[in-house]
C-alpha cells in the first residue's frame, strides 16, 4: 500500500526529506481517530519517494494524516494472507490457530476491509490530486494486474487437476474424479475462466476483488461528493440482495462463491473508514459500551463454533436459535459475520494502539511485509497451498510433514515479500534518477 | 500424524470430550470390529430417533433397509464388499435372530438430490422399506449446485420419503482429501446437517468418520493405490459404523418417548 498519488506529481523524490515534506503539505489535526486508522503516505523506513503539492479542493472527504506508515494495516493483511494460506491447505494442527475456528469471520473480511481502506486511501487521493480521469485509468491498470493474476492461477489448477486426473485411480473415489469431466470440454471450460465465471475452488477471491475494484471508481466519486450516502447506498444494496437475492450466475452452475452484492458492503465500509469516516466514529469506538458489546458477542460467536467442534455441547443450544442462525452464509456475508468481523475490528483498535512498539518489533516484520506486498503474496498463497496438497498427496503426509509444508510456505511467503520490497527500493532508486518512478502507486494500491 | 491433532482438539475442548472420547463401538460380539474401525461415540449416536426401526426389531418384524446412494455407494466390481452389504451382514449379526434384516441398494449415479428426490415417490410405491438411508452430496459438489437449492432438494426427498412412511437416515459426502482442492465440500454438509435437523432425523456424517480415519492413520486416504483392498477395508468399517448408527437410533427411541 504504498501511496504514492499525493506526492507523485511532484519532480524527483528524494526519501526522508520529500516525505518530510510531502506530511507538511497538508497535515490534518491529528485526532484520536487518526491513531485509530489513519494509514500513512511515505514508507515507513522513509524508503517512498514522495514530494508535496498543495491541496487544493475541499471535499466531502478527509483523508487521514500523514505521518508514519499505519503498520496495523499491513500487519493484519499480512496475517490474513497467512491465514488464507493455511486455511487452504488441508486441515492439520496450525489450522486450529486460524481464526474461522473462533468465531464466525475468517480471514477473508480482515482481508476484503483492509483492501478497500488501503484502495480508497490510494486511489481517494489520486482522485482528488489528479482528477477522476486519471484515478480511474490507475484503477483500471490495477484490474487488469489482478485480473493477470488469476488467470496465472487458473493455469496452475489446470496442470495440477489434469495430472491427479491422469494418475490417481483409487477406486474407493472413482465418483469424485467426475470433478475432471470438465477436462472433456477445455473450450468451453477455459473461456468460461477467462468470463470469471468458471472459477475452481479456492479460486474465488480475486474474481470479487476484480469486481470490486471496477466499481471502486464509481464509489470513490461518490464518496468524494457524499460519504455517508454512499455508505447508505452499499447497505441498501446488500439489503436488496438478501431481499431478492441478487447473484451473479458461474458456470457450469451455480453461482459466486462470494457474492460480490453483498461483499461490497465490507469493501465500501473499507472506503468509507479510510476516508474520514474512522474518524468520526471515534467517540462510538472508544466507548465503554462498545467494547463489552464485541467481547459478549465475539464470546458468544465463540461459544456457537465451539459447538460444531464438541458436537456434545450443542445440546446446549437453543433449537429456536439454531433454526434461526443456521446456516451462516458466506456468500452473500451474513450479518452474523459482519458483525463479528465489526466486533474483532472495534477491539482490534481499542487495544492495539497505532503507535505501539510491538509493531516495529522484528518478529512482525515478516507478516508486516507480507502485508504490504499483497497482491503478490496473496496469489503466492493460493499457489503454494496448491503445492503442498500436491506434495502431501505424492509424499505419504505426515504431521511432521504436514507442519514442514505450512512452515516452509510461511517461509517462502515471507521471503519473497522481502524480495519484492527490496527490489522495490532498488528500483526506486535508479527510477528517482532517471525521474521515471510512476507505477509504484499501483501495486500499492490495496492489492 | 494425526494424534496430534486429536490431541490439540481435546485440548482445546477440555474435559468436555473426555467422557465420550472412548471410542464407543465394537460390541462384544463374535465379529469383533477391526481396530482400524475404531471411532470415537458421538460419531455414531444421533439424537434422533428411528421409530420404525424401533418398532420392526422390537416386533420381530423383518427390517427393510433401502440405500438410496450413488456410484461411492459401491465398489466397482465388488458389490458385496460395499458398505451397504457389510451393513446388512453385521446387523444380521447383531439384531435378535428371530428378525430378518433385508438391504437393498438403489443407485442414481451422476444425478443431483434434485434429481434423485424426484424419483422417490414412484420408487416408494415400488418398495416398502423401514428405513432408507439416503447417501447424497458428492454429485451436486462435483456440479457445484447452489447450495440454497441442493438443501431445498434434500428437504423435498425428505418429506417424500417420510410422508411414504419409512424412517430416514441421511448419509454426507464422502472425506476425499485428493480433490479437496477441487471439491468445494462444505457447503453440502452444512446444508444437510440443517436439513437433518430441521427434520430430527439421523445424520450418518461418512465425511468426519472418513476424515477422522484419515487423521488418526488407521487408513491413508491419499493413497493413489489403484487395487480394491483399502476401498474394501474402508467399506467394512463403514458398514460397521453405520449398523451400529442405525441399532443406536432404533434403540434410543423409547427414551425419547419418555420425555
Amino acid at each position: 500500500m504504498w501511496v504514492r498519488p499525493l506526492c507523485e506529481t511532484a519532480a524527483g523524490p528524494l526519501h526522508s526529506v520529500n516525505v518530510a515534506i510531502c506530511g507538511k503539505g497538508f497535515l490534518p489535526p491529528m485526532t484520536i481517530a487518526d491513531q485509530v486508522t489513519g494509514p500513512t503516505i511515505a514508507g515507513a523506513a522513509g524508503t517512498k519517494p514522495a514530494a508535496a503539492k498543495p491541496r487544493t479542493a475541499v471535499p466531502a472527504i478527509t483523508l487521514p494524516a500523514i505521518g508514519e506508515r499505519e503498520l496495523r494495516l499491513d500487519l493484519f493483511r499480512g496475517l490474513a494472507l497467512w491465514l488464507i494460506f493455511v486455511d487452504h491447505l488441508p486441515p492439520s494442527l496450525l489450522t486450529w490457530f486460524t481464526i474461522r475456528n473462533y468465531g464466525f469471520s475468517d480471514a477473508t473480511e480482515i482481508f476484503i476491509f483492509i483492501s478497500g481502506y488501503t484502495a480508497a486511501f490510494v486511489y481517494g487521493r489520486a482522485m482528488l490530486e489528479s482528477g477522476v480521469v486519471i484515478a480511474t485509468a490507475r484503477i483500471l491498470r490495477r484490474v487488469w494486474q489482478i485480473y493477470v493474476a488469476h488467470v496465472f492461477l487458473f493455469t496452475i489448477f489446470l496442470a495440477e487437476i489434469s495430472y491427479v486426473a491422469t494418475r490417481f485411480e483409487n477406486p474407493l473415489y472413482t465418483e469424485e474424479m467426475g470433478i475432471m469431466d470438465f477436462l472433456k470440454q477445455p473450450d468451453i471450460t477455459i473461456v468460461q475462466a477467462l468470463l470469471l465465471r468458471f472459477r475452481p475452488v479456492n479460486m474465488d477471491v480475486l474474481p470479487l476483488y476484480i469486481v470490486l475494484m471496477l466499481a471502486l471508481p464509481f464509489i470513490l466519486w461518490s464518496m468524494k461528493w457524499r460519504p455517508d450516502v454512499t455508505l447508505g447506498l452499499s447497505v441498501v444494496l446488500y439489503a436488496v440482495t438478501w431481499e431478492f437475492d441478487l447473484y451473479l450466475s458461474a458456470y457450469p452452475n451455480g453461482f459466486w462463491a462470494f457474492n460480490p452484492f453483498a461483499w461490497q458492503l465490507l469493501f465500501v465500509f473499507g472506503a468509507w473508514c479510510a476516508l474520514g469516516g474512522a474518524r468520526r466514529m471515534s467517540r462510538i469506538l472508544s466507548s465503554r459500551v462498545t467494547m463489552w458489546m464485541a467481547i459478549a458477542y465475539l464470546v458468544a460467536s465463540f461459544y456457537v463454533t465451539l459447538t460444531w467442534y464438541v458436537p456434545q455441547l450443542s445440546q446446549f443450544m437453543p433449537k429456536l436459535i439454531e433454526q434461526w442462525m443456521y446456516p451462516i452464509n458466506k456468500t452473500d456475508l451474513d450479518v452474523l459475520r459482519f458483525t463479528h468481523f465489526l466486533a474483532l475490528a472495534a477491539l482490534t483498535v481499542r487495544f492495539l494502539p497505532r503507535d505501539w512498539p510491538g509493531l516495529k518489533s522484528p518478529w512482525l516484520r515478516p507478516l508486516i511485509l507480507c502485508g504490504q506486498h499483497s497482491l503478490e503474496i496473496f496469489c503466492l498463497g493460493v499457489f503454494l497451498a496448491f503445492a503442498g496438497h500436491f506434495i502431501l498427496a505424492e509424499v505419504s503426509g505426515g504431521a511432521v510433514m504436514h507442519a514442514l509444508i505450512s512452515l516452509c510456505g510461511v517461509l517462502i511467503m515471507w521471503g519473497v515479500a522481502w524480495v519484492i520490497s527490496w527490489y522495490k527500493r532498488v528500483a526506486d532508486k535508479s527510477g528517482a534518477k532517471s525521474k521515471n518512478a510512476v507505477g509504484n502507486a499501483d501495486l500499492a494500491g490495496g492489492g | 500424524m494425526k494424534a496430534k491433532v486429536l490431541l490439540s482438539l481435546i485440548l482445546l475442548c477440555g474435559s468436555l470430550t473426555a467422557p465420550t472420547a472412548r471410542a464407543g463401538d465394537a460390541a462384544p460380539t463374535a465379529s469383533a470390529a477391526p481396530a482400524s474401525c475404531d471411532l470415537p461415540a458421538y460419531l455414531l449416536t444421533s439424537e434422533s430417533p428411528l421409530p420404525k426401526v424401533a418398532a420392526a426389531v422390537k416386533a420381530g418384524k423383518p427390517l427393510e433397509i433401502l440405500v438410496i446412494g450413488s456410484r461411492s455407494t459401491t465398489i466397482p466390481s465388488s458389490e458385496n464388499s460395499s458398505y451397504p452389504a457389510r451393513m446388512e451382514a453385521i446387523l444380521k449379526e447383531k439384531l435378535p435372530p428371530s428378525g430378518v434384516v433385508h438391504v437393498s441398494v438403489e443407485i442414481q449415479s451422476k444425478k443431483t438430490a434434485e434429481e434423485t428426490a424426484a424419483t422417490f415417490v414412484k420408487l416408494m410405491e415400488a418398495k416398502t422399506p423401514t428405513l432408507v438411508i439416503w447417501q447424497t452430496g458428492t454429485v451436486d459438489a462435483i456440479r457445484a449446485i447452489d447450495p440454497d437449492d441442493f438443501r431445498s432438494a434434500v428437504t423435498e426427498g425428505v418429506v417424500a420419503l417420510q410422508s411414504a412412511g419409512t424412517d430416514v437416515v441421511l448419509m454426507n459426502l464422502q472425506y476425499s482429501p485428493r480433490t479437496e482442492t477441487m471439491i468445494s465440500a462444505q457447503p453440502f454438509l452444512d446444508n444437510m446437517r440443517v436439513v437433518a435437523q430441521e427434520h430430527d432425523i439421523p445424520l450418518f456424517d461418512r465425511f468426519a468418520i472418513m476424515r477422522q480415519w484419515n487423521d488418526q492413520g488407521q487408513f491413508d486416504l491419499f493413497s493413489p493405490s489403484r487395487g480394491p483392498e483399502l476401498a474394501k477395508q474402508v467399506h467394512d468399517c463403514l458398514g460397521r459404523a453405520l449398523a451400529q448408527f442405525v441399532i443406536d437410533a432404533a434403540h434410543r427411541e423409547p427414551a425419547q418417548q419418555q420425555n
